[in-house]
């Protein structure tokens, strides 16, 4: 190998780095050009008319979600990286008081057919005091619209981090409006973060149906309005993950169902 | 065996002759501006990782305004200090290069050197503009891991920038060894690199979600052995030579201290970090000198590569046409 021979495959060397590098950032902007471009406020669905449920036949589901297990303790946050957030220092990732296990998702995940219903016209409101989140855990229908507030005397960031649904960020100053979204796409346990404040984390949960709830620091939950029928109840929780439940409704019934999770396995 | 023994002279002459073609006046202005670009890259790198490792891309929403602003300061809180610093410092290296790239095109003699730092010019504007995209796609990997490869890229083309303006550079008349061993020194340098190379992308991959780890710690056992044999090679038959001599020493101390680096950072991030409700300081501290310490080993192992090609060329025999080959021709 001559002098020449020596530059030119170190050239040749650099220059393809700089074409792999070049490569990742085309893979990388098609890949997501696959995801829906159209505008929050856009996206929500035609809506069919809602399928008639007689109000006089209706059942409630209702119970307590139980931590089956030694309580952990809850992880300390540091917020000392921003004044402005002078909140409860304590993280929400897995919430018992008593036994009972807050921030379950509780909700009809299959029974329901093709019936339809109608998005309620009020917003879902989701806060930021303290630096957190209220609520920790956030059900919606799909379509319906998101208020969100900041309440803090700092600026964070909205940045939910769907899988079906589209993603976005925005920056909300202290007593700015309140920004106003929706999602079109059913999805689960949807995280949203601020990337101001690392541990400010919290999950929305968008359905097709009204039937749903999140559990209190009791462990409480209650779904209401339910038509008679058989159903298939899902309780999902952040770290525990997802456990199903049969449930047969007769009209007028209120019928308990109650669930338990077990620590999670490292 | 008389015709290769004359190639053999003929390539050792010419060679001294050739690596000393121009005569270059030693600039000092212009050094110490290229070896400022390379330490204020070196900052760079560490205030990228600094964003990466406290999940901080996203605190500023928009590019290339940082909320809706182009030059307004935002408080430097949270996520915000991470982020906007990083920007602020990339600012300035953007305009170091351009006027380093301006100076080199003044100054300099060697038209591959004008071209160089033009092309250090070209890379910074590209490694902006894909900061940018990773801002505006919400941190895809491949962008992400793109910008983290291409930060390594500049910053070794600063300091081989650095390196070419450098005294001892233009006024040395060096000196050369043939390398008779198969694989050549210089050979295991480029390979060297290539591994360095590859081992930054699935690095910055598994930093930035887009591959598991266990790819990235795999291939370091790859990585240790290739760079321990070339260094191993350097220092056991070129130890006379300085120029080689101290980059593989440097390698080597680096190689060891990244491997530690790693495995700490494998621990804070990866074992003890997998459930953490924040980016912890262990976490952080680790992971970012692992990525700095990660930049000097692939810079440190451009300038062995650089220094062998120099020093240490590879002998090798020209082919000659059948007629030249026939003594009788003589």
């Amino acid at each position: 190998m001559n002098k020449k021979t020596g530059w030119a495959t170190l050239t040749i060397s650099m220059l393809a780095m700089l074409a792999l590098c070049a490569l990742l950032a085309l893979a990388a902007c098609s890949k997501k050009e696959e995801a829906p471009a159209a505008s929050p406020m856009a996206e929500a669905p035609a809506q069919p008319a809602a399928t008639p449920i007689d109000p006089a036949t209706v059942a409630s589901v209702s119970g307590t979600v139980k931590f089956d297990g030694a309580a952990p303790k809850a992880a300390k946050i540091d917020m000392s990286q921003d004044p402005g957030c002078k909140g409860m220092n304590a993280a929400e990732n897995v919430v018992v008081s008593g036994g009972n296990l807050a921030n379950v998702f509780v909700y009809v995940k299959d029974g329901l057919g093709s019936r339809t219903f109608d998005v309620p016209k009020d917003p879902v409101v989701l806060e930021q005091s303290g630096c957190q989140y209220h609520p920790h855990v956030l059900g919606v229908m799909a379509g319906q619209t998101v208020q969100i507030k900041n309440g803090d005397p700092t600026t964070h960031n909205i940045h939910p981090t769907p899988k079906d649904n589209r993603e976005w960020n925005e920056s909300q100053p202290p007593q700015a409006a309140p920004i106003e979204k929706n999602f079109a796409r059913e999805e689960i346990m949807l995280p949203v973060k601020c990337n101001q404040h690392p541990w400010m984390k919290m999950y929305v949960n968008v359905v097709k149906s009204p039937f749903y709830a999140v559990t209190g620091k009791d462990g409480k939950y209650e779904i209401k309005g339910l038509p008679p029928g058989d159903y298939t109840l899902a309780f999902v929780h952040e770290k525990l993950g997802e456990q199903d439940q049969k449930v047969t409704v007769a009209a007028k019934e209120a019928k308990t169902v109650d669930q338990s999770f077990k620590p999670a396995a490292d | 065996m008389a015709a290769r023994f004359r190639l053999l002279l003929s390539f050792l002459t010419r060679g001294g002759t050739t690596l000393k073609s121009i005569s270059i006046a030693y600039n000092r202005g212009h050094h110490r501006f290229a070896v400022v670009l390379a330490c204020w890259t070196f900052l760079l790198i560490i205030a990228g990782a600094l964003v990466t490792s406290n999940d901080a891309g996203l605190s500023v929403p928009d590019w290339p305004t940082s909320f809706g602003s182009w030059y307004k300061i935002p408080k430097l809180v949270g996520g915000i200090k991470f982020e906007h610093t990083h920007r602020m410092i990339a600012q300035v290296a953007g305009l170091l290069t351009i006027v380093l790239a301006v100076w080199t095109w003044r100054v300099e003699k060697r038209r591959w050197m004008r071209l160089l730092g033009f092309a250090a010019l070209g890379t910074v504007v590209a490694q902006g503009v894909l900061g940018g995209l990773t801002v505006l796609f919400y941190l895809p990997p491949a962008v992400s891991s793109a910008h983290a490869a291409l930060a390594q890229t500049f910053f070794c083309i600063a300091v081989v920038l650095a390196l070419f303006t450098a005294q001892k550079w233009v006024e040395e008349q060096p000196r050369v060894e043939l390398d008779q061993r198969r694989p050549s020194l210089f050979t295991l340098t480029l390979l060297s690199i290539f591994v360095l190379y590859v081992q930054l992308v699935l690095g910055a991959m598994f930093r930035h979600h887009g591959l598991s780890w266990w790819p990235h710690v795999v291939h370091a056992v790859v990585v240790s052995f290739v760079l321990a044999w070339t260094s191993v090679r350097a220092l056991t038959v070129y130890p006379q030579i300085e120029a080689v001599r101290r980059p593989a020493v440097l390698m080597l101390g680096l190689v060891i201290t990244q491997l530690c680096l790693g495995f700490a950072a494998f621990l804070t991030r990866v074992m003890w970090g997998r459930d953490a409700v924040q980016p912890e300081l262990p976490m952080v501290i680790s992971t970012v000198a692992h990525v700095a310490t990660g930049a000097l080993l692939l810079a440190t192992t451009v300038i062995l590569a650089i220094q062998v090609w120099r020093h240490v060329p590879v002998a090798f025999e020209e082919s000659l046409p059948q007629v030249q080959r026939d003594p009788s021709v003589a």
